[in-house]
């Protein structure tokens, strides 16, 4: 009997798994390209979170980042040359994406003030941001769109010669992780980096402990507070790079609420990832598997029975699975992901009791 | 001492909302080009001038008001309560959708029958999967651990996945030119006042002194205080810090499944694939100006629903987007958290006692389970 | 250090103090808990900012304005509550500030381990550098803490009660090593409310009271009677009079109890006692021994994974607070903060924290808020609680009153058992003077008393008869009014075995 109940689902299965690789091989490109806004978004919040801040306000430091580069790469095209050089990269887009960098950056610094300095709720300052910056974008972009202003166009993928791109293997590797964009390239750098220095840099050793246990760190002569803002700071790098990504690497264009949650999943990512630079970026990289696999069996669905399974299931449930794992995952069903111990807590340098 | 206390809690906020207000006109002035093509410095008296005259100027204007208002004043409440016990929930947004598209379905069902029949069936089912959808971070926070800000915004997710899938698929109106639920019929809530003064005002000023009876006056109000202000103490005095976190986030759940069929059965009286609400922020903001008090939150509601009724106003007469709104929603929250500026620009000195709910949420995030 | 002057809100933390260290000395700074000597220590690490007064280090006078400036300064601190983060090895614990590096961004692991090893050495520990920190025993992180003072070279070292985790025998150990290190050029501050330690191990002492230096005394000439003058600023009995007890039926059985930790390691390994009525029972042991397990199971916080417990004959095992409570079960936590006390609530609300749902003070679901504010005031009254009005937070009240509204509230009720758990842990005399008297008065009542302290002299106090946790057993019961420290202080370290060997392995073997 078991026999018999049990055949035709592993055959499903396997199906599916032939079908998952096919759609990997096909889009491993995409995926990546997908994924870097999460990734991103990701690597902010292990910046600030590793060092002992909660950031929920990814989305809103990433729409802010989203709508300035793309807004000051198009005044900047208004009167500078767009010649392209590699990589499609443009003057005012350099310009753009310095604006995007720049307001990660002060918007980052909102945050650590509220966070770090008044020592405010740090869950709800990242609403705040939330909030502001859908507000903000939200009513300037109604405002600049009555003068359609032009748009300054964006990066293009790294293009590799055709020799090396046809190599068996080789080729594939290169034409997915290598065939992209500045940011997302960034990107893939960054997290080697961060997951490098965590573990064996002193800035890690020191970040580490202040999320711990931020008084044992100031004992021993670590500025607890100085650190938070450099990691907050240096995250809102990382969440406007993220947000440059959707206007002026992905798109070209802004619309009101375009990160559309993305922040969010970023945040999903960090956890899934157990706060590490790679386990997030990993996480993102799953989240953007399955935002592909939606779309994949939408447009070219697998045959036979398999078809008819996945077919049967609502496009909507694949949308939705990124964050069904992201409660999955937290609740521990699948192991526990453990935060650092003194993440969301403000310190106060000065004991006000005796 | 106890007035000197009520004093801070309410000037605050009211400082905060006039700091905003001058920032407000701030960025009304910086914009002013966009929106006239020439620095005006009298634009922020032109647009708040629209504002206030849309949300008070007439009785229509007042009712729209008071309309606006009802599913804020609900939504603050979802939030505040949930803040009295330490509990951050973002997932209003999901727990009003989730109400929304049950009261739409309810009242499609019943569309034909007896509105004394249909109306309270699509309420009630609307407040049931709400505080059903509201159940499950408590549940998760309470047995797992799972901190309910990450989980609720996810559920606010799947909420919105959910309802396109209902909408778009097995509730579809037929021969609707947009994806959409059938209408409700005879769930329609009954006019009260003016023109769209609906039944859905009095569920919200019915829930605000029940909420503060239940808050203040009684042993669960107690119970649900004190989980919030220090569950380890809950704990050893005998309450049970599990049941709490699920009882008081079933309870939001509930509210803001209320103002979910609120708005479907009073005001759209359908419901559409794409039902885009701002309830969540809103509510988060609403139960902040009014320090989590349920009195407190009724005034905060009335403050944004005249500005979202006025805003419409704004933007015709001053050429303000209505977003404009969001905007000062953002700043007063901004100096709402930073109370530390409004003293210092208004040299109050603070309160004794403090409000401690806000400082606490964070507490528990760093993986500490706290049942 | 020259007229060090502190204010915090309402307190005058330090007033105008003096205190001068010589080289290769152990300075012993006395006072009551909350004298401000904690303070003075947290100003010359730079953890605090005095409002005015000088500090001078070889006659220069310095700025110390952060730990690092401490650090460079050669001062090193090991605080009361240890400075080391769980989750990290204890090599890295060590080098966390004074990294060791290899270029500028990545650390010298290696060069780190070497120096580590040598520095043991010289102290002929054995320690595994790569083990997390929070795995080892309290007695271990404390030599992890010295290390990390040593390796920073420091030349004044501080120590913050550091006697107040460890047994007598592990203190004997901590001295000859504190003296060993005088040998080598520190000098070392000694912070400490025990009289006897001090005259033990200080060279000179320097006695504090509100803020203020009181006095300095060599311990050749004088006594613990004298420092105790001091200290309180008034004559003290070293003991309070605990007269006779007569202790009655059972109370509180336990058989073969058994209780998991938080991790669901096993840590209370078949618990046999009986506490009578009338009767102190005093629980001693080294903090960790699963003392703070066996109090949670019996009050109801935590489920016991075997074994039974009665109260006056009746099974309880197992049941939940409310339930015990009801039964006359009445608890004072070691951590009044964290359980005792909701601290922004009025008084009024914390005096009833665990009788709100009941009849005077509800009636069904609705409170009686008349009742609950008359319960208040004749509790202030009765147990002299010192606050301005019953409205006011409790956080605003003193550790001492706000030991005493616990205390109302729990004997309010005439418990059948009263747990008491630390119950004078950062207090001052006079509190601890009270809560001693209300204890036995309490006894005197016919109340079943079960206390359990770290502090050994209040065990040797107050207990009828003592039991000694030492590794999740009971391993002795003795009569409480024989019992010496020395006896005591031996089954705490080896719980009976009397080898050398077994103190060794009390003072916690580092896992390998």
């Amino acid at each position: 009997m078991d026999f018999i109940l049990h055949f035709p689902v592993i055959g499903l299965l396997l199906q599916f798994i032939g079908y998952l690789v096919q759609v990997v091989v096909q889009n491993g490109g995409l995926i990546i390209t997908l994924s870097t806004p999460i990734g991103l978004g990701a690597l902010c919040g292990f910046m600030n979170e590793r060092g002992g801040v909660v950031n929920i306000g990814i989305e809103g430091m990433m729409l802010a980042s989203a709508f300035s580069a793309w807004y000051v790469a198009s005044i900047a095209s208004g009167f500078l040359s767009a010649d392209a050089g590699p990589l499609g990269i443009t003057l005012p887009l350099l310009i753009g994406l310095l604006a995007g960098l720049a307001t990660g950056v002060i918007v980052s610094l909102a945050h650590a003030w509220l966070s770090i300095t008044v020592r405010a709720d740090q869950i709800i300052s990242g609403t705040i941001i939330n909030i502001v910056a859908l507000g903000i974008t939200g009513y300037l972009a109604l405002l600049i769109s009555h003068n359609s202003p032009p748009s300054a166009g964006n990066f293009h993928s790294l293009s590799l010669p055709q020799p090396l791109i046809d190599f068996p293997i080789v080729g594939w590797v290169l034409r997915t992780f290598v065939e992209q964009g500045p940011i997302t390239l960034s990107m893939l750098v960054v997290v080697v980096v961060l997951q490098v220095l965590l573990y064996r840099s002193r800035w890690g050793l020191r970040t580490r402990a202040v999320g711990e246990h931020p008084r044992a760190a100031e004992t021993v002569g670590i500025d607890v507070i100085a650190l938070r803002y450099r990691n907050v700071l240096l995250g809102g790098l990382l969440a406007g790079l993220a947000g440059a990504w959707f206007t002026i690497e992905y798109g070209n264009s802004f619309q009101s609420g375009m990160t559309n949650g993305r922040g969010f999943i970023a945040l999903a990512a960090l956890i899934f990832g157990r706060w590490t630079p790679l386990g997030s970026v990993g996480a993102a990289l799953l989240f953007g598997l399955a935002d592909t696999l939606g779309q994949a069996i939408r447009q070219s669905p697998p045959a036979g029975d398999l078809g008819a399974v996945l077919g049967a299931i609502p496009p909507q449930v694949f949308t939705a699975l990124p964050y069904i794992v992201t409660i999955v995952v937290l609740a521990g069903v699948v192991g526990r992901s453990v935060p650092p111990a003194a993440d969301g807590q403000p310190y106060e340098r000065e004991t006000s009791t005796l | 001492m106890r007035l000197q206390h009520t004093a801070s809690v309410v000037i605050i906020p009211l400082l905060a909302i006039v700091l905003a207000l001058v920032v407000g006109a701030v960025v009304l002035v910086l914009s002013s080009p966009l929106v006239g093509g020439q620095l005006d410095v009298m634009l922020p008296v032109k647009a708040y001038a629209a504002l206030a005259e849309g949300a008070f100027g007439s009785f229509n204007g007042l009712v729209q008001t008071i309309v606006s208002s009802a599913p804020l004043v609900l939504a603050g409440l979802a939030v505040g309560i949930g803040f009295k016990a330490g509990l951050f929930n973002i997932g209003v947004q999901g727990q009003f959708l989730i109400g929304a598209v049950s009261a739409a379905a309810v009242g499609a069902g019943l569309a034909h029958g007896s509105p004394l029949l249909a109306i309270p069936a699509a309420v009630i089912a609307a407040m049931l999967t709400g505080a059903i959808y509201g159940f499950i971070p408590g549940f998760l926070k309470a047995y797992t651990g799972a901190h309910e800000v990450v989980t609720t915004i996810m559920l606010n997710y799947i909420a919105i996945q959910f309802v396109a899938y209902l909408i778009i698929g097995p509730m579809r109106a037929t021969g609707a030119t947009f994806a959409r639920s059938p209408d409700v019929g005879a769930a329609v809530l009954p006019i009260l006042v003016g023109r769209n003064g609906h039944l859905g005002i009095l569920f919200a000023l019915v829930a605000v002194p029940i909420a503060w009876w239940l808050l203040f006056r009684t042993t669960v109000g107690f119970e649900v205080r004190t989980v919030g202000a220090n569950p380890d103490a809950a704990r050893y005095a005998g309450m049970s810090p599990r049941r709490i976190l699920i009882l008081t986030m079933s309870a939001c759940g509930l509210l803001a499944g209320l103002a979910g069929a609120g708005e479907i059965l009073g005001i759209s009286h359908f419901m559409p694939a794409g039902y885009s609400t701002n309830v969540g922020w809103d509510g988060i903001t609403v139960a902040l100006l009014g320090r989590s008090n349920p009195i407190g939150i009724l005034f905060g509601g009335l403050l944004f629903g005249a500005m979202r009724a006025g805003s419409n106003l704004m933007q015709i007469q001053a050429g303000v987007p209505v977003q404009m709104v969001d905007v000062l929603q953002g700043v007063i929250l901004f100096f709402l958290a930073a109370e530390l500026i409004v003293r210092y620009v208004f040299r109050v000195r603070a309160a004794h006692a403090e409000v401690t709910e806000l400082k606490t949420i964070s507490r528990s995030y760093g993986g500490q389970t706290t049942p | 250090m020259r007229g060090i002057t502190k204010r915090y809100p309402g307190v005058l933390a330090n007033d105008a103090i003096d205190l001068e260290v010589r080289p290769g000395e152990i300075h012993a700074l006395l006072g009551e808990n909350g004298a401000g000597k904690t303070t003075l220590m947290n100003i010359l690490y730079g953890l605090a900012t005095p409002d005015s007064g000088e500090i001078l280090l070889d006659g220069k006078q310095v700025r110390i304005s952060s730990p690092s400036d401490a650090i460079r300064r050669g001062i090193s601190m090991v605080h009361q509550h240890f400075m080391l983060v769980p989750v990290m090895s204890v090599a890295d614990n060590i080098l966390l500030g004074e990294e060791p590096m290899a270029g500028p961004i990545f650390l010298d692991r290696r060069a780190a381990h070497e120096r580590l090893h040598e520095l043991a050495r010289f102290f002929g520990w054995e320690l595994d550098l790569n083990a997390p920190v929070g795995m080892l025993s309290v007695g271990w992180q404390q030599r992890v803490e010295i290390l990390k003072a040593v390796y920073r070279n420091a030349q004044i070292l501080v120590l913050d009660e550091p006697t107040a985790v460890l047994t007598p025998q592990e203190t004997k150990e901590i001295f000859v090593m504190l003296r060993r290190l005088t040998t080598q050029g520190y000098s070392i501050i000694f912070i400490s409310h025990k009289l006897y330690e001090v005259l033990e191990i200080a060279d000179r002492i320097t006695v504090i009271r509100r803020g203020k230096v009181v006095g300095q005394r060599v311990p050749a000439e004088t006594n613990e009677k004298d420092l105790a003058q001091l200290m309180v600023g008034r004559e003290v009995e070293l003991t309070v009079d605990r007269g006779t007890s007569h202790p009655g039926e059972p109370r509180l059985t336990v058989a073969g109890l058994h209780v998991r930790d938080d991790r669901g390691r096993e840590v209370v390994h078949g618990v046999d006692m009986e506490v009578r009525s009338g009767e102190i029972f005093g629980i001693a042991g080294v903090a960790g021994n699963g003392q703070d397990e066996l109090v949670s199971a019996l009050v109801g916080l935590r489920q016991p994974s075997g074994g039974r417990v009665h109260l006056d004959g009746i099974e309880v095992t197992g049941h939940r607070p409310r339930d015990l409570h009801k039964r006359g079960v009445a608890f004072v936590p070691a951590d009044r903060h964290r359980y005792g006390l909701v601290l922004s609530y009025p008084l009024t609300d914390n005096l009833v924290l665990t009788d709100y749902y009941d009849a005077p003070y509800a009636r069904g679901i609705v409170r009686d808020e008349a009742a609950i504010r008359q319960h208040a005031s004749e509790a202030v009254e009765q147990y002299d609680i010192r606050t301005p009005s019953i409205d006011v937070a409790t956080a605003t009240l003193s550790g001492g009153n706000q030991q005493k509204v616990i205390m109302a509230r729990e004997l309010d009720s005439d418990p059948r058992l009263l747990v008491l758990d630390q119950p004078t842990r950062g207090l001052d005399v006079g509190s601890i003077e009270f809560i001693h008297r209300q204890a036995i008065a309490k006894r005197d009542a016919g109340t079943a008393i079960l206390l359990v302290s770290a502090e050994l002299d209040e065990i040797l106090e107050l207990s009828d008869r003592i039991g000694v946790m030492y590794r999740g057993k009971l391993v002795v019961v003795m009569d409480g009014r024989s019992a010496t420290k020395e006896e005591v202080g031996l089954l705490m370290a080896t719980g009976g075995r009397e080898s050398a060997e077994a103190t060794v392995e009390a003072s916690g073997g580092v896992p390998r």
